[in-house]
Formats: structure tokens, sequence, C-alpha cells
């Protein structure tokens, strides 16, 4: 599995350079990837299918429980097929739906970045490692969101699912490390067993609120569900990956996935059911008012969103009969969903590229035009409207199964989920038949059949919808099952069938076909009864996340003001105090007395001798020190603090410290190169101090004198075992290098040299950005301001 | 500052200063030296152009842009970590192997963590620069 991972991060690397060299083939080729990905995970599926599952420990850091490890089991299994294999046709339809577009290497770099990230999440046992991509997913969606960055509304955006998807995220970390801890593993699948502690545990709340606001915000749930809609500013092959079948869904596998070890409870059960009952029908409401294809997709998947979480909270009821048709109807409609859901966000993509129009009541009539493209979206119409025999009606009976065999809330549950299915209807007519069907409409461009890479993968995909509900049994079965039984945590039988009889399930879903339709034929009429209603959105959750957007800048405006003087002395002053003040409290709490004796053993003499050289280059330090102090010109300040450095650089070649020395005696260097470039644009060196403010700054400086001097020398006294001897003994041993300051920092240490040189990266690149982003000279912006903007906003 | 003296002294320091920077890298691993040094000194040669001649001579001295250098070495330096990774040890373990060298009598060792320092010094020079530039051309 590991290579599956990493054979999608390497290709994310190699893409842009794969973009130069191949040209337009460049989906064709990137798209064997994922394929290869799909085909190394399929390979299990007949293991899966029997009921196994793998595991696989790749070490990392062992001492803290992390480790890079995987376990494939039912769920996993599905999620990691729809990952690869959706992933593959879009990755291969990108290329022409891009086809020109010059930033088509680095849109591949991320699409692949993230797909690994994905895969690697949905296939990862530790929650450390699982929680690592997690992250990843945010990171690359932002960039994906965010690709058209010179437009406002796709920065902002992508910044929102950022800020909305990693503040869950980082409430998520909370949450999963207190799991750990509280179930004694950090791996998922020993967590799944310990089911009984984990309830019984003090921790069982905190950490069951954690993982909600985790999942809830991955996964777009009311109250967070407005970034969904948002994020369709990213390029439509990024919203059909990302924002129907995968990213999106990553909320809703974590809750399944530990649905056995936090689930049976009211708390769990409660939430789950009406968090997922209200979006599911919040999302299916906003759908139908939207007129963009994209948007009408976005709500519709938020609805579908919603369904997978209140079927994960059904299947926790006491009855076992519902809980196992919640189960089976999770699996069966996650797959249903990815299926039809990525087909009608491709095709809406192709609809705009063909025609140049993103509005639904503006399109009609393509279905000569584009007969391929009309196909494919009636397919997976069909299923999201739920017709028979398609694998969405499957999916719709399961979920009204499981309501209708509820014995409490049987009402309300049932017709929560039959007004679902009910718009649902309308969504998929909206874009499934309305701009193919009825007379042909002008639009910007001439619309003519999609290339071959755009009608591919949604016409493969429609099928498959249709496929799976032809062939229940052999297609469909080996996935839904392991899947429903990694849901329940315990082995499920599943068995599939499209005809359960003439019962409530079937009569509510022929209502919901008639009523849909009905209603999809008075839609112009129903529009304009809602549109009152409109109204409500503005006093939405969405508001909300801007007041606190806002005020986190008021705050950080405000803190700025307060605590950044712009003055050097001022930071240096605060800093210094700071530490003299806590690691001096610090010290006045030890018994410094047996190192003051020591000083009286001391015989003067020997010990002078002993350190002549020593002394001599303190004594030139103590000069340098006060030369400095004292001086009336700024070049002799310079070269007396000069006189300390190569001081101190002295005395750490007497006490055998070459590489040190070697350090501070280029620091040193660089120091006055560095002060010849700035000299000419100082200003005179004037007193500027007052009395009052010099006595201060003496009693700061020598209170961090003294407290530096008492410092080392407990240091120095301390009677515990150095760790200097190990790396003494061990460095040829094991670092096979005789220098033990290198061999402590590339490989003893390495990490640490690694994080240093990242952070030194990262203030780079923050001093290059501040440099750079210098505001245009205003002569400049008078002459061209539309150039000079442009500017801004590109670096 | 167009000094002859020091346009003329910086011509022969500047070799003798980068090929020291990158025998104290080489050398880093079993005598003083290293990629953390090895980068300043490079650095101090780049700079010592900026001063003499002007930041655009020492540029094109430089090559690449700094930003490259900079994310290059980083990339370097993670991918050498990878190496024990993919050999079944923890992240950044250290895998070497020995080649002979006649006429000597230990073998060179082509080691991880030379990649890893080579990477440090990428980063230490290229940032050095940044500072030194962004400073030399206000």
């Amino acid at each position: 599995m590991l290579i599956a991972v990493l054979l999608l991060f390497a290709l994310a690397l190699a893409a842009p350079l794969i973009d130069r060299a191949a040209g337009r083939w460049t989906g064709a080729v990137l798209a064997l990837g994922p394929l290869a990905a799909f085909l190394i995970i399929a390979r299990w599926l007949p293991d899966v299918a029997a009921g196994e599952t793998i595991t696989q420990v790749h070490a990392w850091a062992d001492a803290l429980d992390i480790r890079l490890s995987f376990y494939l089991d039912g769920l996993s299994l599905m999620f990691a097929l729809l990952i690869s294999g959706i992933g593959t046709l879009i990755v291969f339809y990108a290329g022409t739906y891009l086809e020109g577009d010059p930033r088509r290497g680095r849109f591949y770099a991320w699409l692949l970045i993230f797909m690994a990230s994905m895969l690697g999440l949905v296939l990862a046992d530790n929650i450390i490692s699982m929680f690592i991509f997690w992250e990843l997913t945010s990171v690359s969606s932002y960039f994906l969101i965010g690709y058209d960055h010179h437009r406002e509304s796709a920065r902002k955006s992508a910044l929102q699912a950022m800020l909305v998807t990693g503040g869950g995220g980082l409430a998520l970390l909370a949450g999963l490390i207190m799991l750990g801890v509280a179930a004694g593993s950090m791996e998922v699948s020993q967590i799944i067993n310990e089911g009984e502690v984990l309830r019984e545990h003090a921790w069982y709340l905190p950490i069951v609120i954690l993982v909600f606001a985790g999942c809830f915000t991955k996964s777009a749930q009311f109250p967070f569900h407005f970034w969904l809609p948002n994020a369709m500013e990213a390029p439509t092959p990024v919203s059909a990956y990302l924002h129907s079948s995968t990213m999106v869904k990553a909320g809703v596998y974590l809750l399944a996935r530990l649905n056995p070890a936090l689930g049976a409870t009211d708390v769990w059960l409660y939430t789950l059911v009406i968090f997922g009952g209200v979006t599911m029908l919040v999302g299916a409401y906003l759908a139908i008012r939207q007129v963009y294809l994209k948007k009408i997709l976005a709500y519709s998947t938020v609805s579908a969103l919603g369904v997978l979480v209140f079927l994960t909270g059904l299947s926790n009821v006491d009855s076992p009969e519902a809980a196992q048709y919640a189960g089976k109807a999770f699996a069966v409609f996650l797959l249903a969903h990815a299926l039809y859901k990525a087909t009608l966000f491709l095709v809406a993509g192709t609809i705009t590229h063909e025609t140049g129009e993103k509005d639904v009541t503006k399109l009609g009539g393509l279905r000569r035009k584009m007969p391929l493209t009309a196909l494919a979206a009636a397919l997976a119409g069909a299923s999201m409207a739920g017709l028979p025999p398609f694998f969405g009606f499957l999916g719709k009976e399961l979920l009204l199964d499981t309501t209708v065999k509820n014995p409490d809330w049987m009402l309300p549950l049932t017709i929560a989920a039959g007004v679902a299915g009910f718009l649902f209807v309308i969504v998929a007519l909206l874009i499934a038949v309305k701009p193919f069907w009825g007379a042909l409409k002008e639009t910007a461009q001439h619309p003519h059949e999609a290339p071959f890479a755009m009608w591919f993968g949604p016409a493969l995909l429609g099928s498959l919808s249709l496929l799976f509900g032809l062939f229940l049994n052999p297609l469909a079965r080996p996935i839904i099952e392991p899947t429903a039984s990694a849901v329940m945590g315990v082995p499920q039988e599943v068995k599939l069938a499209l005809w359960h009889g003439i019962n409530l399930p079937l009569m509510i879903s022929v209502a919901a076909v008639v009523l849909g339709i009905l209603a999809f034929l008075g839609l112009p009429i129903i529009s304009r009864i809602l549109k009152p209603f409109d109204a409500l959105n503005r006093i939405g959750p969405e508001r909300g996340y801007y007041a606190l957007f806002n005020g986190t800048l008021k705050l950080a405006s405000f803190q700025t003001r307060l605590l950044q003087s712009g003055y050097l002395r001022v930071y240096l002053f605060i800093t210094i105090t700071m530490s003299v003040g806590l690691i001096g409290w610090q010290i006045l709490q030890l018994d410094v007395l047996p190192i003051v004796d020591q000083f009286r053993e001391i015989e003067v003499v020997p010990f002078v001798i002993e350190n002549l050289y020593t002394l001599i280059v303190a004594a030139l330090i103590l000069i340098g020190t006060f030369g400095a102090v004292h001086s009336r010109s700024r070049l002799s300040a310079i070269a007396s603090l000069g006189v300390v450095g190569y001081g101190v650089a002295l005395i750490y070649i007497i006490h055998g410290a070459p590489d040190l020395a070697i350090t501070q005696f280029l620091i040193e260097t660089l120091t006055v190169i560095l002060f010849v470039l700035v000299f000419y644009h100082l200003p005179q060196f004037p007193r500027i101090s007052s009395v009052p403010a010099r006595v201060r700054d003496l009693v700061v400086s020598v209170a961090a004198g003294v407290m530096m001097t008492v410092l080392v020398l407990i240091a120095t006294n301390l009677e515990t075992e150095k760790i200097s001897d190990y790396f003494a003994e061990n460095s040829y041993e094991l670092g096979q290098g005789r220098n033990i300051v290198n061999v402590i920092l590339v490989d003893f240490r390495s990490m640490d040299t690694l994080g240093e040189i990242v952070v030194l990266v990262i203030a780079a690149v923050g001093v290059l950005a501040l440099l750079k982003l210098k505001p245009p000279r205003e002569q400049e912006r008078k002459n061209n301001p539309h150039e000079a903007d442009g500017r801004e906003e590109a670096s | 500052m167009s000094s002859l003296i020091l346009r003329t002294a910086i011509r022969y320091l500047f070799p003798i200063i980068v090929l020291f920077s990158i025998f104290l890298l080489l050398r880093g691993h079993d005598e003083p030296g290293g990629g953390f040094i090895g980068g300043l000194l490079g650095a101090t040669a780049f700079a010592l152009f900026a001063i003499g001649y002007s930041v655009e001579t020492s540029r094109r001295m430089l090559r690449f842009e700094l930003h490259q250098l900079m994310g290059f070495g980083l990339l370097m330096a993670t991918l050498s970590g990878v190496v024990g990774l993919i050999l079944g040890e923890p992240f950044l373990s250290s895998a070497w192997i020995e080649i002979p060298i006649p006429g000597r009598p230990e073998p060179f060792k082509l080691a991880t963590y030379l990649f890893f320092d080579i990477g440090v010094y990428l980063v230490v020079l290229s940032i050095t620069l940044m500072i030194v530039y962004a400073l030399a051309e206000e």
C-alpha cells in the first residue's frame, strides 16, 4: 500500500516535467499513475471480500507511537478504489479540459499530491499518520480551489475552505490524540476493538465532540456547509473529484471508521442523525434554489453527505434489523453517489467548456450536439433520481427501508428521507435533462461533442451506475458486504436485490419521482414563490464565519499595535527582561550554595597559570565590550564588537571546539560585510537615550549577564549523565564520522537540522515577500494603474 | 565601491574561497567543517562580488536563482532522509556505500548524510545571499 501512495507523490513531483514533455498526451500519461494505484489496491479485493483485513507497518517514530502503518478492510478498500478509480478518469479528463493552460503542470502536481494524501488518509492505520494525510488534503485543496488565483473570489473561497477545514482539523488532532491515549493504541485496527473501554472512559464526551468538529467541517455538515459551494471556484475536474467523491467524504469516512469504537451511545446516535438529517434537507433545498450547474451539484453534494452521516448515526439504533439496513444503505449510497455525482460534475464541466454557459436556465437542446455527453448525463441522472434498475435506486430504497424499520421516530425520519428523495429527483432533472432536452438555446460558443477524454470518463462512470444496478450480487456485493461490516464493526451478511416487493419504501419512491417530475415542470412558478425566503441565506452561518474572520483580523491589528513598536531596543528590552525574569525565578528555586563553595577552593596562582590564555582572551573581550558601549562613533563600536566576537571564537578554539570557532569567525566576517553594505545609509550616531533610560539598560544588561553566568555554572555542575558522552562514543560507530558536531547535525539530530533549515527557508520566503511587496511608486501608479495593480496581485 | 584593489583581490580570492567552502563541506563529517560552515563561507565569496562589483554581477556568477537553490537544497536534504525510509529504517537514518579509492587507505563513503549536508549548504548559502542582496539593493 505504501507503494501506491508513494507512487502518486513521486508522480506529483514529476508532473510539471511530464506536462512539458508529453504535451497533449499529458492527461493519458499521468492517468497511468492512479490506474496503477487502483490495480495495486484492487489486488486485495478477493481477500477483503472474503472477510480478511490486511495490515502493513513501516517504522517511523516508534518511540512516539507514530508509524506509517496501513490497514485495509472493506471501508478503506471501498474508498481507496473510488479515489484511485475516479482519480484516473479525472486526471485523463483534466488533460483535455485544461488544454493550453500554461499552469497545467502545476495543477497536476497539486491534484496528484491531493490524490496521494487522500489515498494515504483512507489507508492509514496509525491515527497520527492519518491526521497528517488529512491535513495534506486540506492544504492541497487550498491550492486547487485557488487555482485561478488572479480572481479574488477564488482566493477568498480557497482561504475559507482552508480555514474551516483546518480549524476543524486542529480540533480533530486533539480528539485523535485523546482517543489514542484512552484506547491505549494509536492504531485504528486496535482502537475499533476498544469500544467498551472508550464508552466508559471519562474522556468519551470530549473525544466525540472534537472528532465531530473535525468531521463536520471537513464533510460540510450544517452549519459548516457554506464552504463547499464556494469551493466551486475550483476548475471543474477538481470539483468533481474533491468536492463530490473524495475530500468531503473524508469526514464521513472517519465517522464510519470510528463508528464501531465510539458509536452505540445516545450522544453519537442523536448528534449524527440530527446534524445529518438537517444537512440532508437544507442541502437539497438550497440545491433547487440555484441556477448555476456547479452550485446545484455542490448543494446536492452537501445533502448527500448529510445522508451518509444520517445513515452512520442510524447504524447505532437499538433495533438490530434497522441498524443492519443502515450499514448496508451507507455502503450502497456511498458507492452510488460517488459514481453519479462525479459523472454529473464532469458533464457540467463539459457543458460549460463547450457552450461557455454556466446558468442552467439558459441551456437547452444540447442532446443533438453532444449525444454521448447527454447519454452519460441521463445514466447518472437516472441513478441520482433513484429509478430502477440503476444503482442509485437501491441506495434510496435502502435509505427508506432504514427509516421505515425504525421503531422510534419512524415518521419524522421517513418524511425527511422522502423529502430528500423528492428534491434529489428535481436536481437530477435540472442537471441531466434541462440542458439536453427541449429546444436548442443560443449560447456564447457553438457547442460540439466533447473530445474523447472528456466524454469517456462520464460515460464510463454513468454506465457503471447502470451495471452495478443490473449485476448487484456479482459486481456490487464483494465490495458492499465488507464495507457494511467495517461500519458496523461486526461481519455482516449482505444480500442485495432491487425488488423488495410492493412496500412502503417503494410507494414513497414512486411518489417522490412523480412529484419530482411535476415540481420540475413547475419549477419557474415554485422558484417565484420561494424567492422571498432567499433573504434567509443572508443570516446563514456564513455570517458567523465572516464575523469570526474579521474579528480575528481586528484582534491581530490591535495586538500588533500594542506589542510591535518597531523599535529594536524595545524588542530587545522585552525579550531580555522576560528571559531574565523567568529563568532567574527558576534559578532562585535551586540551591546554588555548593557552586559558590567551589570558588573558595580555587587557588589563585595555579588557576591563573593553568588558564592563562583563556584569561587573556576574556580580558580582551571585556575591553571590547567597554569599547563598544563607550565609543562615540559607529565604526569603532562595530570594531569593538568584532573584538568581542573574535575573542569568543578564540575561546572556542582553546577549549577544542573548532567547528564552533569557524562558525563564529564566519558570522563575524559576514557581519562586517553586511555592515559595509548599510554603513552609508545609517543616520548619525547621536546619543538619544536619557540618563534614566541608560541606567535602566545598565540594570537589565547586568542582570542578563549575571543570570547567564549562574546558569552556565549550574549547567556545568549538574551531576547527571551527559548526552555528549553517548555522542562521543557512538559518533564513529553509528554515524560513520569523526567530527562529532557534524555527526550530531547530519545524523543523530538530523531531524532538528531539517526542521531548522525548513524554518530558515520559511523565514526567507517571508523576507522576500516583505521586500518584494512594496507598494508601487506613486508615479507609476498614476501612469498605469492596471499594470501596477496586476503586479501587486501577481507577487 | 569600485576600488581597483578590492576588485582585483576579489578575482583571485573568489575561486579560492569557493573551493575552500566546498572542501569544508566535503570533509565536514570527519574534520571541522560541514554544510552550515561551508554555506556561510560560500556566501561570503559571492557577497564580496556584490560589494566589489554589483549585485547583478554576483547573481550572474551564481547562475541559479536564489529561491531555486534554496528549494533544491531543502528537497535534497529531505530526499536524503527518504533513502533510510526505503531501506526500512526510520526517516533520515544514514545509509552509505563504500567506494575504494586507489592510493588512499580509507575508502570514500558515498553516504546520504553527504547529500543532507549539501542540502544544508545550499539552503544556508542562498538565504545568506538573499539577505546580503536585499541589503545591497536597498
